[in-house]
């Protein structure tokens, strides 16, 4: 009836798990308790859950992302501090929990945070970018959002019912396959990766489709803003990898499921073929999730310096080399599986190349700040942070590429430092920086600067402190994913990466007291122009935040930072002095279909990990049905009459008329 | 009012013909631009699927000769049966064909019939396929004997799951315009279908090739 | 800015891929583009069985013959079948296409060399 499920799968001998998992259901449920006594229900189903409008559904990846970051920043915690102990000691935690906590870590920093982050900037800004009102299939949206919460929901599911995998974030076999990993810990890993790369794929769909097809009237490709490049490129590499994604773990599942001989070490199966697939796969993502971070710098960089942003074609260019040949050096993951020179070398040089459109950004950006008139606001400082920081984990990177290098340095500590410092410095300063940089538009206020300076100062320093140390420990030949030690000389450098852990936790309690007191003092923080940092692209034309249909009317533009230009016309008082025809629009209607399809989706996975096969029939008829229900609608949209439309916008008008009281000058 | 007030310079009252296909699709869902969206969007899905394809083709190729002492393609192929599939399925291409056009020229004959004979002659196809895998099941050679029959049931048999997928949404199609009538959303879902089915048939051509012809004369 | 900039293909002119090449157009027209695409394909088909089980042709070079017979048959069905031209309406489908073919080449070519030196270092299995 339950298939493998009973209840020993709850850790009730495991105190850890067990006390980590209570608390979090205790706070699940006092939290949906003060949302259904508040009478938010039905606000919440109407305006978020339901929701295709981009920009909210923007916010709940970004707010899912943030949540998540809090719990995989726990298990970070967890493991450097049973580092710092665990010498000639077994520690606080056994290997066996240990080894679930950096798989767990890897999974959830990857696959829900880093790329639910940098889709939900992409969602909530390139239609305000391009000028449009919303993304090509607004519906699909929905459920990719929903698709990849499911699998988030699965993953900390496995903390309370079960176990989690325990083979690293990427799923190596032998040790993957059922023979050493007969529980279900795997296959918790399989079904959360797999539904919500279902989902991923689709946004990848839905954006390039949009980037390439839907543009405001006289928006050519090379009036676009960078950012909207780089999220094209970053959706390309998304449709181009996740397929192999897909189909790899679906081997994986079908060797675990149904006996099949793809990875194991009998019949005929090939260990390394994994390996070849999986990291087809996984270089374009870390691609995926750098692009856009680069894409945010731009948009950052170019209205902090108040100037263009310097050499726009060579930005475009660098993009689509780097899109490229990001598919072309996967096999620098594995090195020293043993393909030989020849292989090695052609791959090792593919990597080193990669870094030279890379470089070319690094510059524009630099050459952009030459010569103007820098403001050091937060999201400034965080594109800072980045550019050293990027640089150096980037140098290190050029460095594992040298073939011989790698040899002695692959899996040992020095890798994983530089994989954190390109991540944290590139994807997540570039999240931060993006975080700051648009709140005022999504949420109409600021966010505090000076909370927003010390959790920069807090990140930046506690990334150093924590992981410098081990690029050194790597050289002296420490192994990542330790559970104890014994090498004394290592010692006082994992300790110092612990102080480094608390710093950054000290950053994030930061971040959290900035949004806490930001929510607090809103009215004083108050976006009343829509335009809080004199900004160069479409997205600042609208009011913050801005209406459901974002343009009351669609800009008509006739050059790059067009905004910019006009904003600075109007300013002189050189601008057109009519108001816009205003007509009616229509707009998608919201839909219960993503949050209908990941209900079934949660089911059907949880049923397929414990083996439950009644379930897994109803889950797949429910999505079908469901899908049925969608595509038998007959009323898609809803109109907005003229009147509101032309209220909404008069209001916005006025209030950037007000905020200029003195004629002139914005900042 | 300043002119900043007028929302620093956009929404200037110029007539609509100026605006693109982004003004068309949002602001009076021009069907013309809207077909030409959702065609593109669900092309770029395509090539992402027959990505995913080419890796259970890479892996077919890796894992060819690992029959693991058991059978391999020359000892299990019908080349008989697989002329009668690809006959299937490039008939059923054209008759898709068909049935597009008849939908474009709102015919029932055309679009009904078309539809039916693609059903046949794809239920044809998934019958005489699950016959072959039953036949091979049945004398030990099924995708637990080896590495090769296990990249060649997934890879064979992912297809075979897009054609059986790809029915019952004919299936859905056909219910929908007897339902609802050439609709324009009806109709963009018939377009991305005939794309669906015509790219089955394109990788089919690469199975017959690739995994029959080339097995079978090993 | 410069009028040097490139612009977007004009409104309205770009093609749904798969859709049939023009409104107005007989359906007689049509169905006679789809029984072309049928006969060639049929014959390439023909051709690709005839090949693989003859001796009338020098064996090596079998796969090869093969593989191009499959590819030019996957060119009837783009171009007859899907309606992929080479006009500037058709300009995003050729590239996405093109890109698609890229990121496929990639896959195999590189899976199977790599795959191919990794297999051929490992150490001999005894007998």
């Amino acid at each position: 009836m339950f298939g493998k499920l009973t209840w020993d799968a709850i850790p009730f001998d495991q105190p850890i798990p067990l006390a980590a998992g209570a608390l979090v259901i205790v706070v699940i449920v006092g939290v949906v308790a003060f949302i259904a006594v508040k009478g938010w229900i039905p606000y919440l189903w109407r305006e978020w859950i339901t929701s295709v409008d981009h920009k909210h559904i923007g916010i709940m990846y970004v707010t899912l992302a943030a949540v998540m970051l809090l719990r995989g920043f726990i298990d970070a915690i967890m493991m450097r501090s049973q580092q710092a102990i665990a010498f000639r000691s077994q520690g606080y935690l056994p290997p066996e929990h240990y080894n679930q906590i950096f798989s767990a870590h890897g999974t959830i920093m990857i696959f829900f945070v880093a790329m639910p982050f940098v889709i939900g900037l992409m969602n909530f800004v390139a239609p305000l970018q391009l000028g449009v009102r919303d993304v090509a299939f607004p519906t699909l949206n929905s459920v990719s959002f929903w698709l990849t919460a499911t699998g988030a929901l699965l993953v900390n599911l496995s903390l309370v019912v079960g176990e989690f995998s325990r083979t690293g974030w990427l799923p190596f076999p032998p040790l993957s396959e059922l023979t050493y990993s007969p529980d279900v810990g795997v296959d918790y890993y399989l079904w959360a990766v797999q539904i919500s790369g279902v989902g991923t794929l689709m946004t990848g769909v839905n954006f390039v489709t949009t980037i390439l097809k839907i543009h405001a009237p006289g928006m050519t490709y090379m009036r676009m803003p960078v950012f909207c490049w780089t999220a094209l490129a970053s959706n390309l590499l998304i449709v181009a990898a996740f397929p192999v994604l897909t189909a790899t773990l679906a081997m994986l599942t079908l060797d675990r499921y149904l006996g099949f001989h793809f990875f194991t070490n009998k019949a005929g199966g090939n260990v390394m073929m994994f390996m070849n697939l999986i990291w087809i796969w996984g270089h374009p993502e870390v691609y995926i999730l750098v692009l856009p971070a680069f894409g945010v710098f731009s948009e950052v960089v170019s209205t902090f310096s108040r100037k263009p942003l310097f050499g726009y074609r060579s930005m475009v260019w660098a993009t689509m080399a780097i899109c490229v040949i990001a598919y072309m050096v996967w096999l620098h993951h594995f090195f020293t599986m043993g393909a030989g020179p020849n292989v090695n070398a052609v791959f090792g040089i593919a990597s080193m190349i990669i870094a030279v459109p890379t470089g070319v950004k690094i510059f524009n950006w630099l050459f952009t700040m030459y010569g103007g008139r820098v403001h050091y606001a937060t999201p400034m400082l965080w594109s800072i942070g980045f550019m050293v920081t990027f640089v150096i984990g980037g140098l290190t990177g050029v460095l594992v590429a040298v073939v011989p290098a790698d040899f002695m340095l692959h899996n040992s500590l020095f890798q994983v430092a530089h994989f954190h410092n390109v991540i944290i410095g590139g994807v997540l300063f570039g999240a931060f920086a993006g975080y700051t940089f648009w709140f005022p538009k999504a949420f109409g206020f600021r966010l505090h600067e000076g909370w927003g300076k010390a959790a920069f100062w807090c990140w930046l320093i506690g990334f150093y402190l924590a992981f410098m140390p081990l690029y050194v420990v790597g050289l002296m030949g420490m192994t990542r994913r330790m559970q104890h030690y014994d090498v004394p000389e290592w010692r006082p450098w994992l300790l110092v990466a612990a102080v480094g852990a608390a710093v950054i936790l000290a950053g994030i309690l930061c971040q959290v007291a900035q949004l806490v007191v930001s929510i607090r003092h809103r009215e004083e923080l108050r976006d009343t122009t829509g335009d809080p940092w004199m900004g160069r692209a479409l997205e600042w034309s609208t009011s913050s935040p801005p209406p459901a249909f974002n343009f009351a009317v669609l800009p008509r533009v006739e050059s790059r930072d067009d905004y910019w230009r006009r904003a600075r016309l109007a300013e002189r008082g050189a601008g057109p002095t009519v108001e816009p025809i205003y007509r009616p629009i229509e707009m998608p209607r919201n839909s219960a279909t993503g949050f209908v399809c990941a209900f079934f989706a949660t089911f059907g996975g949880f049923g397929m990990i414990w083996q439950i096969w009644w379930l897994v029939a109803v889950s797949l008829l429910g999505a079908f049905a469901t899908f049925v229900v969608f595509a038998w609608r007959d009323r898609t949209e809803y109109e907005i009459p003229a009147d509101e439309v032309a209220r909404i916008d008069r209001a916005n008008r006025r209030a950037r008329g007000e905020a200029v009281a003195p004629a002139g000058a914005l900042s | 009012m300043t002119a900043f007030q007028a929302g620093a310079g956009y929404g200037d009252g110029r007539p609509e013909e100026a605006r693109g296909p982004a003004a068309a699709v949002f602001d009076h869902a021009d069907p013309a631009s809207k077909r030409i969206i959702v065609g593109y969007g669900f092309w770029i899905f395509l090539l992402s699927d027959i990505v995913m394809f080419s890796a259970f083709f890479a892996t077919y190729a890796v894992l060819v000769q690992e029959t693991a002492g058991g059978p391999s393609g020359r000892d299990l192929f019908n080349l008989h049966n697989v002329a009668i599939e690809t006959g299937c399925l490039l008939l059923s291409s054209f008759t898709c064909g068909l049935a597009a056009i008849g939908s474009r020229a709102h015919n029932g004959l055309m679009y009904y019939g078309g539809m039916a004979a693609t059903c046949v002659l794809g239920l044809g196809f998934l019958g005489i396929e699950i016959h072959e895998f039953a036949g091979m099941i049945a004398q030990g050679a099924g995708p637990t004997r080896s590495a090769f029959l296990s990249a060649f049931f997934t890879l064979v048999g992912c297809h075979g799951l897009h054609v059986t997928l790809g029915i019952l949404w004919l299936l859905t199609m056909v219910a929908q315009v007897f339902a609802k009538g050439y609709r324009a959303d009806i109709l963009r879902r018939v377009l991305c279908f005939a794309l669906f089915w015509h790219t089955l048939d394109i990788i089919w051509v690469a199975i017959f090739t690739v995994v029959y012809l080339l097995g079978a004369g090993a | 800015m410069s009028s040097m900039d490139d612009y977007q293909p004009l409104r309205g002119a770009d093609h749904a891929p798969g859709d049939e090449p023009a409104r107005g157009r007989e359906v007689a027209e049509g169905v006679l583009g789809y029984l072309i695409g049928l006969a060639l394909a049929i014959l390439l088909t023909a051709v690709s069985f005839f090949i693989a089980g003859t001796f009338l042709v020098w064996r090596p070079s079998i796969p090869i013959a093969l593989v191009v017979l499959a590819i030019a048959q996957i060119g009837v069905h783009l171009v007859f079948f899907l309606h992929i031209t080479t006009g500037p309406d058709n300009v995003n489908n050729v590239l996405a296409l093109a890109f698609g073919v890229l990121i496929v080449f990639l896959i195999l070519v590189g899976s199977l060399w790599i795959m191919y030196n990794l297999n051929g270092n490992m150490t001999p299995m005894n007998m």
